[in-house]
């Protein structure tokens, strides 16, 4: 999960300023994330894949503010 | 008028709200545990501050899709009034009751202080007993009141007059020096289309008894028995 364009991320801001402190100033935006692991029992990747889309609706991301993206391993 | 307060694991304004309540109708109101599907017909929900579900994931994203939130979803599409205080704010947003959604404050620090809100309508069954343009002060406690929404969804909320408070200086001027969050255009609260449906960040409910600094909180309850009774 990370924010969408146009919202302001305090926290990347914050992280940003810190990396420059500390002698990175090639740093410029920086954009905090989200990362979530999960076991699934569905075998099918299409079908893994279509549930995962509605958990990231329903729960996992608030789409007003966020985008996410899905990977599936194993 | 007949209440409920809901509580979550986590919540830790219900007592507050309860008594705020019980002080102007006299009566104490239901409260529900969050695992109730369902409860007695109440005139008034109220979904209280604190920390739900430790605020896990999103502030308000667990308690959003608790059992009793489904029962709440279905209550405000019937009209009942529905109130969200701070969490219970971060709680009907995530629900999908109320557009735009509270972010982390832009300085990144909780804020506990005494705020200055402007009144903007006195048209709502939460705001009657105030005047628009009416300057109160409330307190707030949070670290994520930062509110906000797309351009599409602010201009519809300016142009439906669907925001029911913002953050001001004492004179009652809105701009950045009233603004303890961040939040978009000032805003500390906003209606639902209907106005059936408030949340705020600011917690009227711990401004109602003098010895307590201050008593304007006291006019959002107050307005409300009017109108619910």
């Amino acid at each position: 999960m990370t924010l969408k364009n146009g919202v302001l991320d305090p926290q990347g801001k914050a992280i940003g300023h810190s990396l420059n402190r500390l002698g990175f100033p090639e740093v410029g935006d920086v954009r905090q994330g989200k990362y979530i692991e999960l076991e699934l029992a569905e075998t099918d990747a299409a079908k893994a894949k279509a549930r995962l889309e509605d958990m990231c609706k329903k729960l996992l991301a608030n789409t007003v503010i966020e985008n996410y993206s899905i990977e599936l391993v194993g | 008028m007949k209440a409920a307060v809901l509580v979550f694991p986590g919540s830790n304004r219900e007592g507050d709200v309860a008594q705020a309540i019980e002080l102007v109708t006299g009566r104490r109101p239901t409260m529900v545990w969050h695992g109730d599907g369902d409860f007695e017909k109440v005139d008034l929900i109220v979904v209280p501050g604190g920390f739900s579900y430790g605020d896990y994931l999103r502030c308000g994203a667990m308690a959003a899709q608790s059992p009793v939130m489904a029962e709440v979803k279905k209550r405000a599409a019937q009209g009942v009034p529905v109130l969200g205080i701070c969490n219970g704010f971060q709680i009907v947003t995530e629900a999908g009751l109320l557009p735009g959604t509270l972010m982390r404050n832009s300085h990144l620090k909780f804020v506990c202080a005494d705020v200055h809100l402007k009144v903007e309508t006195s048209q709502s069954l939460f705001t009657n007993r105030y005047q628009a343009g009416q300057v109160i002060k409330v307190p707030v406690a949070h670290a994520e009141g930062n509110y906000f929404a797309d351009a599409d969804t602010m201009k519809r909320l300016e142009d439906r007059g669907q925001i029911a408070f913002r953050y001001c200086s004492p004179e009652g001027a809105v701009d950045g020096s009233g603004n303890p969050n961040g939040s978009s255009s000032n805003i500390a609260g906003v209606f639902n289309e209907t106005k059936t449906v408030l949340g705020l960040m600011p917690h009227p409910e711990n401004a109602v008894e003098p010895m307590f600094g201050g008593t304007d909180g006291k006019g959002l309850f107050e307005g409300m028995v009017e109108a619910l009774s």
